[in-house]
């Protein structure tokens, strides 16, 4: 634990010291923002407009109308931001032979992993922290559910776990940062569309396709309903690419 | 304290070291000589946990390489040729966090990383990005991170490549000062640097191993003629034919400011010599044995003259 502590602290250091996490972590307040407040303005129309009919009044409901769009929203923006957090973690080690002194130390390959991950999770936590704070607007002005807001943000950061994960895998395979980012962001955004195949698939293979897709699982938690199997299915997810990555450094050092 | 035993390593056909086999004692120094390719980094890394072997023993303070990596690993300090750095960070923060994942206790990392700090010299720079300080200055960097954590073992890949000659005779100096506490090997292309700093010599050629020993015993094994060279006043003709008519003399070569003689290996005809040199009043001025340089020792071993 004292290992992962240790590489986790050096690597929040390196996102805070140089300008990766505050322009990743900028230009996703910015957009999110940008969307947060097109929503809300959309919503605020709307809210005008049906004002006259007391019944379509019912009908608005800003968790509907306002999160699970936003929460859509910012999952691409974590998919195009994402790739480029975890494209340094192994790449520049291995590109400037710093792994040399990790794995001459007594570390586990599986301590080192562990410790770049939890600091990538930790800046995608900051990011969903401040990107939360938007909501303070929207609790002072409305009267939104809590609890619908929470399960889509532990969504956003479940399937952000497994972004980070998958990441770090194709970090691990290139010394080239640039190649790790675009290798991630294909295999990320492949799982996202995965389920459109799924349209002209027929039997076993559509439960597949529409099984092994983010999209399929994130759609139900911007709704609000948390479904242990869509928990499982991130978990896994990230567990697999965390593994592969550990496979990968493992056999590199075999060959 | 560092054993080798008939260690092979491959990579897919490539054959990067063949039955390497040598023994280093506790607190010597030893040089791993070779040209490029030979294989000299590859048994570093294999002794420093970095890579394993194909085939092979190796063992470092009694600890087996790959049957106890982490024990060898905190007892093995190790300065790869490429240094291990970290740009982006302060001198003093890298090694900080070095002290923390070579497994320093809390109590002990201050006053290790002081001491690291101290050894190699980083006073003035310690607060600098190490991205900002000189060539010289990282390689301190390096050394400070492979001695930080006290090791008994000390593996040093080339340590003084890349520096101008001021900063090549000081950290020669650091590493003769850590002679007798530390066991340490250091693979390197200059050959005084081996004659200023080493007690023994492994020589590597094409993965395999040439020779190894001490350098005086390889120098006496490999000699099967003794000599001196010898300067004095009346350096003519004459006192040329006079040192070749010595009985045992095998062979006597004019240089410009002396005589190099030579004579087969337990025939010492020195007595004689000077005898000589007295009654024919020739006015000694030098006499020294003509030594086996560390350079054709290397030449000799590579090009497999001695191999055993």
């Amino acid at each position: 634990m004292r290992n992962i502590w240790a590489i986790f602290k050096k690597e929040v250091k390196t996102y805070f010291t140089s300008p990766i996490a505050y322009v990743v972590i900028t230009v996703f307040m910015v957009l999110v923002g940008f969307f947060f407040y097109s929503l809300i303005w959309w919503f605020n129309s709307q809210s005008l407009q049906m004002a006259r009919n007391p019944y379509y009044l019912q009908q608005l409901n800003i968790n509907q109308m306002v999160y699970a769009p936003l929460f859509h929203n910012i999952s691409i923006v974590l998919l195009l931001m994402l790739p480029l957090l975890t494209m340094r973690l192994f790449s520049e080690e291995i590109k400037i032979k710093t792994d040399e002194l990790l794995y001459t130390s007594p570390l586990s390959v599986g301590e080192i992993i562990l410790g770049k991950y939890f600091a990538s999770l930790f800046v995608l936590l900051v990011m969903l922290f401040l990107s939360g704070i938007l909501s303070i607007f929207t609790f002072v002005h409305g009267n939104p559910e809590i609890a619908p807001i929470l399960i889509g943000y532990l969504g956003l950061f479940l399937m952000g776990a497994a972004f980070i994960a998958v990441g770090i895998f194709f970090s691990s395979l290139t010394e080239n940062q640039i190649v790790s980012a675009i290798l991630t962001f294909g295999a990320l955004l492949l799982f996202w569309i995965l389920n459109w195949a799924s349209y002209s698939a027929g039997g076993a293979w559509k439960d597949i396709l529409n099984y092994l897709s983010f999209f399929q699982h994130f759609d139900d938690m911007t709704k609000g309903i948390l479904d242990t199997s869509d928990l499982i299915y991130y978990l896994s997810f990230a567990f697999f690419g965390l593994f592969l990555t550990h496979s990968v450094i493992q056999s590199r050092r075999w060959r | 304290m560092i054993k080798v035993e008939h260690l092979t390593k491959k990579y897919g056909d490539l054959i990067a070291i063949q039955d390497l086999s040598f023994e280093v004692e506790k607190g010597k120094i030893w040089g791993l000589l070779g040209p490029n390719a030979a294989g000299k980094t590859t048994t570093m890394r294999i002794l420093t946990g970095y890579l394993p072997a194909t085939e092979g023993k190796a063992s470092v303070a009694g600890y087996d390489v790959f049957e106890a990596p982490k024990e060898v690993k905190k007892v093995t300090g190790y300065l790869p040729e490429n240094l291990p750095i970290y740009p982006e960070m302060t001198v003093e923060s890298y090694l900080k966090f070095v002290s923390e994942i070579k497994q320093i206790p809390q109590p002990k990392r201050k006053q290790s990383l002081e001491k690291a700090i101290e050894i190699s010299g980083l006073q003035p720079v310690r607060k600098r990005l190490i991205r900002n300080i000189s060539r010289g200055f990282k390689q301190r960097v390096g050394i400070a991170q492979a001695l930080i954590h006290s090791p008994q073992v000390l593996i040093l890949d080339e340590p003084t490549i890349g520096l101008d000659p001021a900063q090549i005779i000081e950290i020669r100096k650091l590493i003769k000062s850590l002679k007798g506490e530390r066991t340490i090997i250091l693979s390197t292309h200059i050959l005084a640097e081996v004659t200023q700093t080493c007690d023994g010599v492994v020589i590597i050629n094409e993965g395999k191993l040439m020779a190894s020993g001490s350098i005086e015993e390889l120098t006496a094994s490999f000699r099967d003629k003794e000599g001196v060279f010898l300067k004095v006043k009346k350096g003519g003709l004459e006192t040329f034919y006079l040192l070749k008519g010595i009985k045992g003399v095998e062979n006597v070569t004019q240089e410009a400011d002396g005589f190099k003689i030579e004579w087969s290996k337990g025939n010492d005809i020195r007595d004689e010599l000077i005898k000589m040199i007295a009654q024919k009043d020739l006015g000694l001025l030098e006499m020294r044995p003509l030594a086996m340089n560390i350079e054709d020792l290397y030449l000799k071993a590579i090009s497999g003259g001695m191999e055993r």
